[in-house]
């Protein structure tokens, strides 16, 4: 059987992925891959990055026991990987600067992105700024509207952001729309995608970036004298701090795998990003995929309570990991996620981002069902400071009521 | 360059090329305002002199398309314009016009979600001749060639300014009915001048493609003058889009005769310099 880590073969996951694109692009696709295979394990350039992810944004993060959790919920232990500590909140941070430092030795000046909540955008614009480049953010003129602070942050931080008036306004068209620029400014343009998406070689290039996450994982348990975990437990909105968490894991089979997208308000409204759980193979934003859809192909509006996580597409690497039943997708509704808001800041002390919420939540309930001397490790992707505006609108919604 | 026999686009090339012609094609969005003016538009395209039909049937997400097609493609489809109705718009164009070349250009997606095979298949039962889909590339294209072969439909590859000469003879290599040369660094929609780049980039390939294919040229083409240009450097065809759509837009009293002139006056200006060699 083929090493699962050796994906993809061919740019492909089985038979997802690949490059959909405009002929445009594929000059530009080919010169990133060439480039990128040229220096991913040249030792100045993981010197270099490995400098930044330590001094200027803060790894390695604590992988911490929740004890508190842990003895509330009864059952295995849950251990959060702290990327919500990472510089700029989220891990995001890990795979803009390694792509933004990527564009520089490729002697690309401007750097182009998307984001829905704003976070990519943030860890774009940081990136940009500390490694001396240009970028100009594109963002669904909806999502400015839901994420003022992170505007202002990106505008601070010298980004130009771009409103985005197209389609449903949300991060589906910001990705057109930043695809659109890209075609008609391929020649000094590098498109900084922040998820496991895109055309070949984007979510592996993401990915890569990301596998610090599982790495420091390992190299952090080996430190407490414990071996594997029992399972790996994350949040899936395009699925980059999940890949990256589960990827140095793939090949151990002891290790279970947990994907968590956002249920919403539940599957049977149809309000969701559950694209693993419900969607269908399809073909957008470059790669042959799972897609939230109707039965003509048109893509559908997706809902959750975390804006990260609202997204109608999936990696393509998750989807194979799935069908090969390697790691199995589940969701969490909305209203659990504001649960385990609740309960991890009470409990821990932690403000979680509402995304990783998802995973906390879906960790909460599986360690019921595991023994205590067994281990659950929950990346939380990112800080929920971004998310108090969002929680005090649903608390009235869901909590408000009940009381 | 491989050949289809039994092609109205090729067909059509032939004809062209025999009369000392230059082809038109032109764009329109399916089912776009509504249905019925949708009919009517395409009557007045032919009449007007259109040689081929490129009919677009909306996405969600036309990341190839500039504002124009993209305004054009959501109104569509919010006021509920699905494949279906787009093919039945095949049908009845085809029962009309016996002998005009139709194409559809779409997204992958739409193909994709049916299966490549059916909606192939019933896009050819309705009369449809081939097919453009900006973001298929030759590298994912195997299922797709397969059916275009075997129903005899032509599989439209595009070739951009920036494309390599070998990727560019592996394009002219699977293109059938035509190899359509996006003039632009960019998306549709028109432009008010043509750049150097472009007349370099048609006259490239119509060298490497020596006269085995028929190459138009699209994106950005809306006057008399672009067409006598690409004509001058080697166009077989043009392709106009986003300003037809554009004079559908401009039609605010709703007036469908005057819409009608409109459009027909206008392809034949166009068709007008197709006929000067």
């Amino acid at each position: 059987m083929t090493n699962l880590q050796e994906f993809p073969i061919a740019g492909k996951y089985g038979i997802y992925g690949g490059k959909y694109i405009p002929e445009t692009l594929i000059p530009a696709i080919n010169e990133l891959e060439d480039a990128y295979i040229k220096i991913r394990n040249n030792p100045k350039f993981k010197r270099e990055l490995n400098y930044y992810l330590q001094n200027y944004a803060g790894r390695p993060t604590p992988l911490y026991f929740a004890k508190n959790l842990t003895d509330y919920v009864g059952g295995a232990k849950i251990y959060l990987k702290r990327e919500d500590l990472l510089h700029g909140g989220a891990h995001k941070t890990n795979n803009c600067l390694g792509q933004c430092l990527l564009a520089k030795k490729m002697g690309k000046k401007r750097i182009i992105a998307e984001t829905g909540a704003g976070q990519h955008g943030v860890g774009t614009a940081m990136a940009a700024a500390v490694l001396g480049l240009k970028a100009e953010i594109y963002m669904g003129s909806i999502d400015i509207e839901r994420q003022k602070l992170n505007l202002f942050r990106m505008e601070l931080l010298g980004a130009k952001v771009h409103s985005v008036n197209s389609g449903t306004k949300t991060l589906k068209d910001a990705i057109n729309e930043a695809l659109r620029d890209w075609i008609t400014n391929v020649k000094d343009t590098y498109y900084l995608i922040g998820s496991v998406v895109g055309p070949h070689p984007y979510p592996m290039i993401v990915r890569d970036f990301q596998r610090v996450i599982g790495e420091e994982i390992k190299s952090q348990l080996k430190d407490i004298s414990t071996g594997s975990p029992d399972a790996l437990v994350c949040c899936v909105g395009g699925g980059s701090n999940a890949m990256g968490t589960f990827f140095p894991f793939l090949d151990d089979d002891t290790v279970s795998l947990y994907g968590v997208e956002a249920g919403g308000l539940g599957i049977r409204t149809g309000k969701h990003s559950a694209t693993l759980k419900v969607g269908s193979e399809g073909i957008l934003h470059g790669m042959r995929t799972y897609l939230l859809q109707d039965e003509y192909g048109q893509i559908n509006d997706t809902h959750s309570i975390s804006a990260g996580l609202d997204y109608p597409g999936v990696g393509p690497q998750h989807v194979h990991l799935k069908n090969i039943e390697r790691a199995e997708y589940v969701t969490c509704n909305d209203n659990a996620a504001l649960d385990a808001f609740f309960k991890l800041s009470r409990l821990e002390g932690i403000i979680p981002a509402l995304e990783s919420c998802h995973a906390v939540s879906y960790a909460m309930k599986l360690a019921k069902r595991m023994r205590t001397d067994q281990k659950i490790i929950v990346t939380l992707s990112g800080r929920g400071d971004k998310d108090i505006d969002q929680v005090i609108k649903s608390r009235k919604k869901y909590i408000g009521e009940s009381k | 360059m491989s050949q289809l026999l039994n092609n109205r686009i090729e067909k059509k090339f032939c004809e062209l090329k025999l009369k000392k012609q230059k082809g038109l094609i032109c764009y329109v969005m399916g089912g776009y305002p509504d249905p019925k003016t949708n009919e009517k538009i395409i009557s007045s395209i032919v009449d007007g002199g259109a040689d081929i039909i490129e009919i677009g049937i909306p996405f969600s997400d036309p990341i190839a398309d500039g504002p124009i097609i993209q305004e054009a493609s959501f109104r569509a489809l919010q006021n509920g314009i699905n494949p279906d109705i787009c093919l039945n718009l095949i049908r009845k164009t085809r029962k009309t016009y016996p002998d005009i070349p139709i194409l559809i250009m779409t997204y992958s997606n739409i193909l994709q979600k049916k299966g490549f095979r059916k909606f192939m298949e019933t896009a050819k039962d309705a009369g449809t001749d081939g097919f453009i889909l900006p973001d298929m590339t030759i590298e994912e294209s195997k299922e797709y060639l397969e059916y275009s072969k075997k129903l005899e439909l032509a599989s439209v590859f595009l070739v951009a300014p920036n494309t390599s000469n070998f990727r560019i003879k592996k394009t002219l290599d699977v293109s059938t009915g035509f190899v359509y040369v996006v003039s632009v660094y960019g998306t549709t929609g028109m432009r008010n001048s043509i750049n150097k780049y472009t007349l370099n980039a048609i006259k490239n390939i119509k060298k490497l493609s020596s006269n085995r294919n028929n190459i138009s040229v699209g994106f950005g083409i809306s006057t008399p003058d672009h067409i006598k240009l690409m004509s001058n450097f080697g166009a077989d065809a043009v392709i106009v889009g986003s300003a037809i759509i554009q004079i559908i837009n401009s039609n605010k009293d709703n007036n469908i005769h005057q819409l009608q002139n409109k459009l027909k006056n206008y392809v034949t200006t166009l068709k007008d310099v197709c006929y000067d060699r």
